[in-house]
């Protein structure tokens, strides 16, 4: 029914007392006009969903009764190969699961499986690890900003968010070697130190950054296209978000300030002075405020966190979990065989078993792992934001209309790769 | 040893000669226009995705070479890029896709896991999606470079350049699926498909 | 030791089995008769409030002796308390428990999944489809542990297969419509469905 219909047959003005557009009302039967509903089929390949998400939408005429999305169109059995790796042979796996944030996967597998064989991982490595996850937010928000705005016919935005995207991506060039498959951190450290270059670079990028988000602030946030379409779209409760288990950006837009780098802090994160960011209706606007606000709040991260980075050694010393430097692995005996241990047999955990929870771009990313005492774990289980994220569309988008949720599929933030794994 | 040298001499060009130069010449015509302006199919599912994005976007631009215009919809496309894995469920779906593009179509497979299944040797993951379609190019990579993409894109231009429309290559017909309902013969597949590399060695047992 | 534990003994008293500490997580087991009840009871109950459902998992261990678990991670967001919660059942047995859907919402997919991937039955939940496989996937529950990483059956008959279904499929709009008032179905519809019988390829094994 369209506003228009509800306007005429409820003899309302089709706004409610406050000024904002009413919910057509379910179950108010059609006038005469034909009620059979309609079924259509969005995806798995549909620039608009995200990915190869599958929705199957039961239509009254243009307004969404029931969404059904499908899912499994990108399952590729990350957790059951997980029982077939080591533990540092995981790591390229996460990158690959949420391949819009994969330092920050990194990081929360290493935390996980180092508090499974209870490491306690540098000073430095800690700051480096903050350093992976932030930049790993700003990328991931751009990415999600880019591809909405696009989703609701703003093409700019999309060019000058894979900009500063290409830059980051120089930077995580500079320390992996990789653009995208970064496959960063290792259990009790990391890859690699960062090079030279990277701490001024990284230092450019926090100074620059705060004026492509002012643009696209400029550009977006009072744009009467962009506010008509988001305002008021896709509404979530906090008592609903959190029924639904949502969590980052999803649950703090709802009003819940509840973010895991404050509320289980990791890597020192509450020695940081950085601000929650919560909005305050729940609807997609402000899920988009949020995850600008994150971004600058991020940026904030950065440099402080490029002020404290301390020197130091970036691995542990223990040389039965990291890999002696390759030149000592050659010329000393003993060195060389730790190597052939850690490579052959990999590094055995004890029996046990470890959650760990991170505040990824996408919600809290959690790494369940479960082990034998052998040095392969029995289960690598992904607590996947966007996974549960998704599961609370088909309530935001009843009632709506079928071009609200392309907005409100959009406002999930969801990355195949981690809803299907 | 000496050389004897025949010669002989023709009045005039034969016609054949002149067919040929002017299949010549249509071939190049047609071939030109086809390769560079291209409309890509992007199928993108996982990681390569983002990277296909990137070669979309600003810096990497493959606009430059004919992609001005990306077809979201298959009847209008010229090349699928199949850019990211591949899992027994998209199965059926990419094959309607290729079904849906009208002749001449092109395949590139953008990254280890659609040309080989990469990483993925499990129960969830097609093992090359040439088991399911035809492909041109392979790009090799994890996710491959913009720039191993666009050379991958260079390479079918060159392909499409060296076609020809007079003689028939079987590639320019349609490929519909046997009636065992599969491409290749099994055996083939399961050739395909076997492990390599890294994935023979996957025990659970350390 | 997480205090939650001697609250829920001395409220459920043999209901909760052993509790144990692992990497500074505490764990309860609860006998899975009483699962729905202790679950609304930790939700419900002021002094432990644990209003946020982390995850729903589930564990096989390689020793084939030891119970199948279900995992529940509770969270309390204003108390910032964790609890992990477990359920043992028997691989060779009857995998079924009950579904903590009524409490929480968001068990809703997660359970699925965990019926997709270990054929775990969780009753009462309004729709246990299978969530990332396919519908008339036939190979089993792919995170079992003695199903083979890649699959059971050739790679020919796994693309063959693959290649059959259907790929518009879904449910027709009757069974959609139904999927509300799942519980008042006929017991050979709902078996039906959990089957996924519709659109099943009749030479399928
Ligand atoms: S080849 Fe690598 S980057 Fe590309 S989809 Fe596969 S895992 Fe992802």
């Amino acid at each position: 029914m369209s506003k228009r219909t509800v306007e005429l047959e409820l003899a309302t003005p089709g706004v409610d007392a406050r000024g904002e557009p009413l919910r057509v009302p379910l179950g108010v039967a059609e006038p005469d006009l034909g009620t059979e509903h309609m079924l259509i089929n969005i995806g798995p390949q549909h620039p608009a969903t995200h990915g190869v998400l599958r929705l199957v939408v039961e239509l009254d005429g243009e307004t969404v009764v029931r969404v059904i999305p499908h899912l499994g169109y990108l399952h590729s059995g990350f957790e059951k190969l997980g029982e077939y790796r080591h533990y540092n042979q995981i790591i390229p796996l996460t990158d690959r699961t949420d391949y819009l944030s994969p330092m920050a996967n990194n990081v929360g597998f290493a935390l996980a499986a180092e508090k499974l064989m209870g490491i306690t991982i540098t000073p430095r490595c800690t700051v480096l690890r903050v350093i992976a996850c932030e930049m790993s937010r700003i990328i991931s928000h751009m990415v999600w900003l880019g591809t909405t705005s696009i989703d609701l016919g703003a093409f700019t935005p999309f060019l000058w968010a894979f900009q500063e995207r290409e830059r980051i991506y120089n930077l995580q060039e500079m320390w992996t070697g990789a653009r995208l498959t970064t496959s960063v951190t290792r259990v009790g450290g990391m890859m690699a130190d960062v090079p030279d270059d990277f701490v001024a670079g990284l230092r450019h990028f926090t100074r620059t950054f705060p004026k492509t988000l002012s643009e696209i602030d400029r550009v977006l946030t009072r744009n009467a296209v962009w506010v008509g379409r988001t305002q008021g779209v896709g509404v979530l409760t906090a008592a609903e978000a959190i029924n639904h288990s949502l969590s980052g950006p999803m649950l703090r837009a709802s009003g819940v300030a509840y973010d895991v780098r404050k509320d289980k802090p990791y890597l020192d994160y509450e020695t940081y002075d950085f601000d929650v960011v919560v909005g305050e209706h729940g609807d997609v606007y402000d899920r988009y405020l949020v995850r600008l606000e994150e971004c600058s709040q991020a940026n904030r991260i950065l440099q402080q966190a490029l002020d404290r980075l301390p020197d130091g050694p970036v691995n542990i010393a223990d040389p039965r979990v990291i890999l002696p430097p390759k030149s000592r692995a050659m010329n000393d005996m003993e060195a060389m065989i730790y190597h052939f241990k850690q490579v052959m047999e990999g590094v055995k955990a004890p029996v046990g078993e470890a959650y760990v929870g991170i505040e990824n771009p996408k919600g809290e990313l959690g790494t369940y792992l479960v082990s034998d005492g052998t040095a392969k774990p029995v289960r690598w289980r992904i607590r996947p934001p966007s996974f549960i994220n998704l599961s609370a569309l088909p309530r935001m988008a009843a009632g709506h209309l079928l071009s609200d949720l392309i907005a409100i599929n959009a406002s999930v933030d969801i990355v195949m790769g981690e809803v299907d794994r | 040893m000496k050389h004897v040298i025949e010669t002989k001499t023709v009045s005039g060009q034969s016609p054949n000669y002149l067919l040929a130069k002017f299949q010549d010449l249509v071939d190049w015509a047609v071939n030109s226009s086809r390769a560079n302006s291209l409309w890509p199919m992007p199928f993108g599912t996982a990681c390569c995705a983002i990277e296909f994005m990137a070669t979309a976007a600003s810096r990497y631009d493959f606009a430059r070479f004919g992609m001005e215009r990306q077809a979201f919809s298959p009847r209008q496309a010229d090349v699928l890029i199949c850019a990211g894995r591949l899992p027994f469920k998209l199965a059926p779906v990419i094959r309607r896709i290729y079904d849906q593009m009208p002749q001449p179509k092109w395949v590139i497979s953008m990254g280890a896991c659609a040309s080989t299944g990469g990483i993925f040797d499990n129960y969830a993951m097609v093992q090359g999606i040439d088991t399911i379609v035809p492909v041109d190019v392979y790009v090799p990579g994890c996710p491959p470079r913009p720039e191993g993409l666009l050379y991958g894109v260079l390479l079918l231009h060159k392909k499409i350049k060296g076609e020809s429309l007079f003689d028939h290559v079987p590639r320019r017909e349609e490929q519909p699926l046997d009636d065992r309902g599969l491409r290749l013969p099994p055996g083939e597949i399961d050739e395909i498909s076997e492990p390599f590399g890294n994935s023979v060695h996957q025990f659970r047992s350390a | 030791m997480n205090p939650s534990v001697d609250a829920l003994r001395a409220t459920f008293g043999t209901a909760i089995g052993r509790a144990l500490e692992s990497c500074g997580d505490t764990i309860v087991y609860v006998a899975r008769d009483a699962l729905l009840d202790v679950m609304a009871w930790l939700r419900d109950t002021p002094e432990q409030a644990y209003d946020y459902l982390v995850d729903v998992t589930a564990v096989e261990y390689r020793d084939r002796e030891r119970p199948l678990e279900v995992v529940y991670g509770l969270r309390s967001l204003a108390r910032r308390a964790d609890l992990r919660v477990k359920v043992e059942l028997d691989p060779q047995g009857d995998l079924t428990v009950n579904s903590v859907v009524p409490v929480w919402r968001g068990a809703d997919w997660l359970e699925r999944e965990a019926y997709d991937m270990f054929g775990i039955t969780f009753q009462g939940h309004p729709d246990l489809r299978r969530i990332l496989m396919w519908e008339t996937y036939t190979e089993g529950f792919p995170l079992r542990k003695d199903f083979p990483l890649r699959g059971r059956f050739s790679r020919a008959e796994q693309v063959r297969q693959a290649l059959a279904a259907h790929p518009e499929a879904h449910y027709s709009m009757e069974e959609l419509s139904i999927a509300e008032a799942y519980e008042e179905l006929p017991a050979d519809m709902k078996e039906r469905l959990r089957r996924g019988e519709h659109g099943k390829l009749p030479d399928s094994e």
